[in-house]
């Protein structure tokens, strides 16, 4: 039982993380229909620059709440003036290309971005290097002894961590549903051209979306940073692939879809190592992920694409 | 007669291309250049690979990312196979011959494992579209790799090694013809045909009769058995098998090239292939660098040319040679009108 | 054909700056990739020893050059790196990789262009092997081996730690740290201690919760956790938080500042093998820890000593060989007898694999201290 309920506490902890990710990833191809695969890499900018921004404002030990503030706002304009740039010079030039063309520059990025940040240079701070660095210590850790009765420790980051993916989602799903900027989305979303021709601006539409999803890649950085306080220039490869891979089992292009697929590979994942065999976690998580594709083939709460003859 | 022609027709590319890569075998290893050689080689399995991820690719429209995947079957397929016979002659045959069949079977079977693979892989998941099935592939690559690394005989983390080196210039030679001859003739056929329906639109192909899923498979398969032998001539080159060479960053790099050369174009994704190859070679002198100005490299090269180098088209569709009067001679088998249609740069655009 | 060739490298040499009165020096390093932090160290430690023997007059009067190639961390990369750097540079000698993966791909280039390679932290056994099992000439290596680290551990944690009940925590991706599992397993039984479960992890990961509430399930005495610091560090952070008081055990891979700047104090209680000691009186040692921090602005890890030595080793055997050819110096560095250098004092065996004690490193405040020496 205290096994049990440990295991879905640490998945679900992942699985937040996961979802964060996914939800960057689920936005820009719910618009675009592109694989950003340069998101798990914007995640890791995130994370280190709050790194840096920590470093600006002088966190010693444990930080303070205006520093905290500071650090996640820097961290969030770094990645969302990131991800507007990326979007403006590498993918909006090739929009009306076929999309194998923008995933490629999508791989040129995600190389510039971890290759450029495992340069280091004699006497300078950035780039950072490829050794991993410690990230500040934000929030307070601590167990918040709720479940102690039964064995069970559930850290206090792990509550705020969840807290945050669930308002963020929340946020998300407000957005895109209940305000104008929404409407011009999914107007994008279902036919750029057409919304073009209604009014819509197409391009700043576009770059908004990537900029919201940059911004969460931040966050989701900065919550990883805090919790697993061990950051370096190749972090997001295998974390991005994890979140795309959860976006795509909640059915990419659905808001509480990601939240969903998130939640549930990381459940998933801890149990197969919790119970089967840890040394197989990653083939049988994909594993799942194929069956569940196998039988729902758009996914969990994906739309099931109607073919236009 | 017309059966003999199609007979040499099929086996003149090696009749012509084997004396040459003799040649240049001995060329090369009577000047010491060790480097080129190996480059050469790499260059040679990189056009494999790319090559034949190209018939899913581009001809099919498909989007596969396990490429990798295949290669490590055929890989550690061909790799056990040399190991378990190295050293013993076959039937009373002398080292060196005995060593080359060996060679030739392992390959063979290399090819046979991994073409069965992407039955196994391509059957379920080709009811799938567009990145679902990326997704498929992918995880189909993920799990390889960690078999490979939970398997005792496979040598896991730590690799087979003491694999003897018997990838030439030769075989590496004689595979790029095989798949490159594969892929002329495929596209020529009338399973070529379908494929390029399909790719088109795969419901209007539906309607006209193509048995869309059937040759989905069978594209996934002649694709996957090609990889299955690049990787086993990659790892009788290396002398070691880790499942370190067939990460997902393989397969990433691999559509690099397919992409780059153009989709579904066959001369494309050849010099896509050896122009990555060398290049990255050559940059080398950037050290640190190096991957850094790939990146930026790449990424401009995408947007100066969105299509690819050759879009759809072949080298010989290009406007400089389509005025070379070999063509109009018919010296080329009458493959006029065969070559995939081009495709509208604004058709396939992120619209929809 | 050849004179051609010469005719046209010329130039080439000239610019790359192999000139008579100058010993160019090979090292194939993960300079980019999952591993580079170490393939990083292992060059800076190299480029240090240089360094400072080019102050002292270099070897034979000439000065050493390096010349680095990054792996990628890739077996195909290391390849082509290697014979780049044998062929086309005709290096004197070649250094590297850290990972043996990468290593057992150089082997072969080196043995059959006949050029002496030094692997600094190869600990698979295999990497000085030839397929039929007889030791490479031209390939030899300064650390000691899985065998011997796995030991160490095995009967330290029997003999003075007195536990009989260990649980293991291996990366699944990595050669290393499953080679070392491996053998600590295999010796930790023949001493009569029991694995209650033995667990995987995959480099790069940031959760190891699942694995390590299995191993909490199993309530084991110590944890064995043969990994690279990067993700001890994390382990360690997270095996505390799940409220687990047990003594963590590790290898060499541990050995670097940055894992008490990220483990905070989590290690406390631990003990790791490692080639040396920051403490060591030896004034080598602290000469080593000095300059190097110095010239570089951090700690010297296990890499960067390792890979000191490695140069060391290489200068002191062209220094004896009668001549810079590949045999003889390949024969100058099998002779290598009772070196002192910053990780020991090195001896090579008839496998050419060093012959070295073993420290046993305690986490303490922190810190490292030194806890006992284990002979081979």
């Amino acid at each position: 039982m205290t096994e049990f309920v440990q295991h879905l506490v640490n998945g679900v902890s992942v699985g937040t993380i996961y979802a964060l990710i996914a939800l960057g990833y689920t936005m820009v191809y719910g618009v675009l229909r592109l694989i950003n695969f340069a998101h798990g890499d914007v995640y890791m900018v995130g994370a280190f620059a709050g790194y840096y921004a920590a470093m600006v404002v002088g966190v010693r030990g444990t930080a303070s709440t205006i520093q905290v503030a500071i650090v996640t706002m820097a961290a969030m304009l770094i990645c969302g003036v990131l991800g507007f740039v990326i979007e403006r010079f590498a993918y909006r030039p090739l929009r009306h290309r076929p999309r194998l063309t923008a995933l490629i520059t999508a791989i040129g990025v995600s190389f510039l971005l971890e290759y450029g940040f495992q340069l280091s240079f004699r006497g300078s701070k950035f780039p950072p290097g490829p050794t991993p660095r410690f990230f500040p210590r934000l929030l307070e850790a601590g167990d918040t002894g709720w479940l102690s009765g039964i064995g069970v420790s559930l850290s206090r980051l792990d509550l705020v961590n969840f807290g945050v993916t669930i308002v963020v989602m929340l946020l998300l799903q407000w957005i895109v549903y209940r305000t104008k900027f929404g409407t011009a989305m999914r107007a994008v979303s279902f036919d750029s051209q057409v919304a073009g021709l209604m009014g819509i601006p197409v391009n700043r539409i576009i770059s908004w979306t990537f900029v919201i999803g940059s911004v969460l890649a931040a966050l989701a950085g900065l919550l990883v940073g805090v919790t697993r306080p061990r950051i370096d220039p190749l972090m997001g490869l295998n974390f991005g692939l994890k979140a795309f891979v959860a976006a795509v089992l909640g059915g990419i292009g659905s808001v509480p879809g990601a939240m969903l697929g998130g939640l549930l590979l990381g459940i998933v994942e801890e149990y197969v190592a919790g119970y089967l065999l840890s040394s197989y976690r990653e083939g049988i998580a994909f594993g799942v992920l194929i069956l569940v594709l196998l039988v729902r083939p758009s996914g969990l709460l994906g739309k099931t694409a109607v073919e236009k003859v | 007669m017309a059966a003999a022609r199609t007979v040499l027709r099929s086996f003149l590319p090696f009749l012509v291309g084997i004396p040459v890569l003799l040649a240049v075998q001995w060329f090369l290893d009577r000047s010491e250049m060790g480097t080129e050689k190996l480059i050469l080689i790499n260059v040679a399995i990189n056009v494999v690979l790319a090559v034949s991820l190209n018939v899913v690719n581009g001809f099919t429209g498909q989007f596969s990312l396990g490429h990798a995947g295949f290669m490590a079957v055929g890989a550690y397929t061909a790799a056990k196979i040399t190991l378990v016979w190295a050293g013993e002659p076959v039937a009373g045959l002398s080292p060196d011959l005995s060593e080359q069949l060996v060679f030739t079977l392992a390959l063979v079977a290399g090819m046979g494992t991994a073409a069965l693979a992407g039955f196994l892989v391509g059957m379920p998941s080709l009811r799938l579209r567009g990145d679902y099935l990326a997704i498929v592939t992918l995880g189909f690559g993920m799990i390889i790799v960690s078999i490979i690394e939970n398997v005792e005989p496979l040598g896991r983390a730590i690799g087979l090694s003491g694999i003897p080196r018997l990838t030439t210039v030769v075989w590496a030679g004689v595979a790029v013809i095989a798949t490159i001859s594969m892929a002329r003739r495929l596209a020529i056929s009338t399973q070529g045909r379908a494929l390029f329906a399909i790719r088109e639109d795969e419901v209007a192909a539906e309607a006209m009769g193509v048995d869309t899923t059937g040759y989905k498979v069978r594209a996934f398969v002649i694709s996957a058995a090609f990889a299955g032998l690049a990787g086993g001539l990659m790892v009788h080159l290396l002398q070691l098998a880790t499942p370190r060479s067939f990460t997902f960053i393989r397969s990433f790099e691999v559509v690099v090239m397919v992409v780059l050369g153009g989709l579904g174009s066959i001369t494309g994704s050849v010099l896509a292939a050896a122009f990555l190859t060398v290049v990255i070679e050559l940059l080398r002198e950037f050290d640190k660098f190096r991957m850094v100005i790939y990146a930026v490299m790449l990424i401009a090269l995408m947007l100066l040319r969105p299509q690819g180098l050759f879009g759809t088209r072949e080298l010989w569709d290009l406007p400089l040679f389509r005025r070379l009067p070999w063509r109009r001679l018919g010296v080329t088998p009458g493959v006029e009108g065969a070559s995939p249609t081009e495709v509208r740069d604004d058709e396939q655009g992120g619209t929809r | 054909m050849r004179a051609v060739r010469a005719a046209m490298l010329a130039p080439l040499l000239l610019l790359l700056g192999a000139k008579s009165d100058e010993i160019l020096v090979g090292h194939v390093g993960s300079m980019t990739g999952q591993e580079a932090t170490f393939g990083d160290s292992t060059d800076k430690g190299i480029r240090l020893a240089f360094e400072q023997l080019n102050k002292k007059g270099g070897v034979k009067g000439k000065k050493l050059v390096l010349k680095t190639l990054d792996s990628q961390g890739k077996p195909e990369e290391a390849q082509v790196a290697a014979t780049r750097l044998i062929v086309n540079d005709k290096v004197a000698v070649l250094l590297g990789e850290v990972a043996s993966s990468r290593s057992l791909a150089m082997a072969p280039v080196a043995d059959t262009n006949q050029v002496p390679m030094i692997t600094p932290a190869s600990t698979n056994p295999k990497v000085t092997l030839d397929p039929q099992g007889k030791t490479r000439r031209f390939v030899s290596r300064i650390c000691f081996i899985d065998p011997f680290q796995g030991t160490v551990m095995a009967k330290f944690a029997r003999e003075n730690l007195k536990v009989t009940k260990v649980a293991v925590l291996r990366d699944i991706g990595n050669a290393y740290s499953v080679g070392l599992a491996d053998f600590f397993v295999e010796g930790f039984k023949k001493m009569g201690g029991t694995i209650v479960t033995d667990q995987s992890f995959k480099a790069g990961d940031q959760d190891f919760k699942a694995q390590l509430t299995k191993i909490r399930q199993a309530n084991p005495e110590a944890i064995y956790v043969p990994g690279y610091y990067t993700d001890v560090a994390l382990i360690a952070r997270q095996v505390r938080e799940l409220g687990m008081k047990q003594p963590m055990m590790g290898g060499d891979g541990w050995d670097s500042e940055q894992l008490y700047e990220i483990a905070q104090g989590a290690l406390d209680g631990s003990y790791f093998s490692n080639h040396y000691t920051v403490e060591s009186p030896d004034p080598r040692v602290k000469e080593f820890i000095a300059t190097y921090e110095k010239a570089y602005g951090t700690k010297p890890d296990a890499m960067a000593a390792l890979g000191y030595d490695a140069a060391l080793i290489a200068a002191d055997a062209m220094a004896r060989a009668k001549d810079l050819s590949g045999p003889a110096l390949a024969d100058a560095i099998a002779a290598t007898k009772g070196f002192k250098g910053v990780t020991g004092t090195i001896s090579l065996d008839a496998q050419h694999n060093a012959v070295k004690s073993a420290v046993v490193i305690a986490v303490k405040d922190n810190r490292p201290r030194y806890e006992a020496t284990v002979s081979p």
